[in-house]
């Protein structure tokens, strides 16, 4: 039983990792209808930059205030300089070009940093919390992972549903031609849209980091689990992608936990396990409104 | 590639055996090696291209299926001294049921939920590699071993008879592949990547259609990995990562998406470009973390270019050239006619689903 609740909360902590990348995924999604592989690349890079920052001042915070400012750049950045010239053209360019970008940030991390691993500090102890005396299996930093996350969670969610910026972005996403016509700015909205995408994703490569160390490949399979997450949840639904985020994280812990070094190993495959189940009861995910198909 | 006779294929196919007989006999072995490397790719990616270009799947998992091939090879040659022709049916027959198998399962997702299974598939399949030591290896691998035949004598070198083999195969491949997309199998493909409703009632079995689809994609990474298994010489799980399967897709969009001269366009691509700019980073005495990844950010600025400069692929680049000089006017078709090709099935969009990024469109919000 306790070992259960390790394991739960474990896996919680991790999955709002998965989270965020997979929010950042949907946030580019409802925008651009384009999944971006450059999303952990991005996030790898801006964890690099954070790490410099940190060594330079010597302030955790310092760094992961740059990492989220780096990451809106970057994430605004790459929506003006290479996504938006392939929008119009065949859909796999664009998704091409993502890739494309992901393989320059790693060749450039690498030729900036070299591969060698490096740890990344956290910001608050790693020494796992008690209740009584029963280990809970999450430290006070695994905690902070959580909170930062759920934060930045809901004040996006607070932004979308209360602020005029929120509106445009959701008329925007739901129908960008009727959007436009009303006076939108759609191609500035897609902009905020990545680059927003790119603070979450750096805010998960901070997060992350200190569990996985940071290397130009680092990011790889974080990728791909928020991919899933984003996937198992519907690609349309911001809240899809943190409950899906949630769900993967949890039961790979117990994949991990219960099956012993053999589990870990098949983390991946359990992963494809549970995409495959939820995909054939629901093929656009969990939270996927009504389809509507054009004859 | 629709437009081109059966004797046209042949003679084509005939003219580039010939010229990589030649090539492979005057070039050393490092050469004789890419060569091998090169026609194991075009394989690979020509299979991709037929799923994704002509029956309008994407997979981000064929990486999966060149493992499955490779495992297959090296097992049936380690334990049971197959000769290895017959492996290589053997490795296509598996993996062709292996693709029958993820057809199934992929028949009704689309678009990114197609994506994202197949990437997690491409992801999870080598990794039962660390889980069964035992049977696969684990980190090590297990060891192949292909030799010269005898009737070729004892000087003859590994490497160009491997380049022979695997270049032999891979324009086996392309024929069969150019007849299947000409024949009445292509075009329920291509019926049913255009609009699936109105193929079904022109009497195509879609979900026939397109669970086929998968198993001549993933029977042509089987070969591939087959092939792979005897030039590497070992089959290890590090050789079949999420990198391999994200390559065939862009060699297959690179090149020019559902149609073969491009499946080995961009198998060139992916195979020189990066071999290119190491020597050159290394001609320049740069430090070797630098030296080594000068290539991944060239071949990363160069996917990203490509794409931009030629959204139609490096085939689509070459028809217009053609047009231009009005060479071939059968095949210097617009490009206009491409671009359905390459939406993955998607549905058209709904109310919910409209698609923001006309160019007019993201333009407009600007100005």
């Amino acid at each position: 039983m306790v070992e259960f609740l390790q394991f739960t909360l474990s896996g919680l902590s991790f999955g709002m990792i998965y989270a965020a990348i997979a929010l950042s995924l949907v946030l580019i999604w409802r925008g651009t209808r384009l999944l971006n592989f450059a999303q952990g690349g991005m996030a790898m890079f801006t964890t690099y930059i954070a790490l410099e920052v940190i060594r330079h001042t010597g302030s955790y915070w310092a760094g992961f205030v740059v990492a989220l400012a780096a990451g809106v750049v970057l994430g605004a950045a790459a929506e003006l300089a290479v996504i938006r010239p392939a929008l119009g053209k065949p859909e796999l360019n664009a998704v091409i070009i993502t890739i494309g970008l992901l393989i320059l940030l790693e060749g450039l991390a690498g030729i900036f940093y070299g591969g060698q691993y490096r740890s990344f500090p956290t910001a608050f102890s790693i020494i796992g919390l008690r209740a009584g005396s029963t280990p809970l299996g999450v430290s006070r930093f695994d905690v902070f992972v959580a909170l930062a996350v759920l934060a930045a969670t809901l004040l996006l969610a607070v932004g979308f549903r209360y602020t005029s910026a929120g509106l445009r972005m959701r008329a925007a996403a739901f129908n960008a031609t009727v959007a436009r016509l009303s006076g939108i700015r759609v191609a500035r909205v897609i902009t905020v849209g990545w680059a927003l995408a790119g603070l979450l994703g750096a805010l998960a490569g901070v997060l992350v980091t200190p569990s996985t160390f940071l290397y130009p490949n680092s990011m790889d399979s974080i990728f791909v689990f928020g991919f899933t997450a984003a996937v198992i949840g519907g690609l349309d639904s911001p809240l899809g992608a943190v409950v899906g985020g949630l769900l993967l994280g949890v039961v790979l812990s117990y994949a991990g936990g219960y099956l012993g070094s053999q589990g870990s190993d098949l983390t991946a495959l359990v992963a494809l396990g549970i995409l495959v189940v939820v995909l054939m009861l629901r093929p656009d995910g969990i939270f996927s409104g009504a389809r509507v198909r054009r004859v | 590639m629709t437009t081109r006779s059966t004797p046209r294929v042949l003679a084509a196919a005939l003219a580039t055996a010939v010229l990589i007989a030649i090539l492979s006999i005057k070039l050393n072995s490092f050469r004789d090696y890419q060569i091998a490397e090169i026609a194991i790719e075009v394989t690979a990616v020509a299979g991709l291209t037929i799923l994704t270009g002509l029956s309008g799947q994407i997979s981000l998992g064929n990486g999966a299926f060149m493992a499955i091939g490779a495992y297959v090879t090296a097992l049936l040659m380690l334990h049971l001294n197959w000769p290895f022709y017959l492996v290589l049916v053997l490795a296509a027959a598996i993996t062709a049921a292996a693709g029958a198998v993820v057809g199934v399962a992929a028949a009704r997702l689309h678009g990114p939920y197609l994506a994202g299974a197949t990437l997690l598939l491409g992801v999870a399949l080598p990794s039962v590699a660390y889980a069964y030591t035992g049977y696969f290896g684990g980190d090590q691998g297990l060891d192949v071993t292909f030799t010269t035949p005898a009737f070729l004598g004892v000087n003859f070198p590994l490497t160009r008879w491997e380049a022979w083999v695997c270049s032999a195969v891979a324009l086996v491949t392309l024929v069969l592949l150019a007849n299947l997309g000409r024949s009445r199998v292509g075009r329920s493909w291509r019926a049913v990547r255009d609009n699936e409703v109105a193929a079904a009632l022109a009497g195509v079995n879609v979900a026939a259609a397109r669970v086929l689809a998968f198993v001549v994609s993933a029977a042509c990474a089987g070969l591939a990995g087959a092939l792979l298994a005897i030039v590497t010489g070992l089959v290890a799980p590090g050789a079949f990562t999420i990198t391999l399967s994200i390559a065939l897709l862009t060699a297959a969009v690179i090149g020019g998406l559902g149609t073969l001269p491009g499946a080995v366009w961009g198998s060139l691509v992916i195979v020189l470009v990066p071999t290119y700019a190491t020597d050159v980073a290394t001609s320049h005495g740069l430090s070797s973390s630098v030296a080594s990844n000068i290539p991944v950010a060239a071949y990363g600025a160069v996917l990203i270019l490509v794409m931009l400069l030629f959204p139609q692929g490096i085939q689509g680049a070459l028809r217009w050239l053609l047009g231009l000089f009005g060479l071939s006017p059968g095949r210097a078709r617009p490009p206009a006619d491409i671009p359905d090709a390459l939406v993955p099935a998607d549905d058209p969009p709904a109310v919910t689903q409209r698609r923001p990024a006309s160019p007019e469109g993201s333009s407009s919000g600007t100005t």
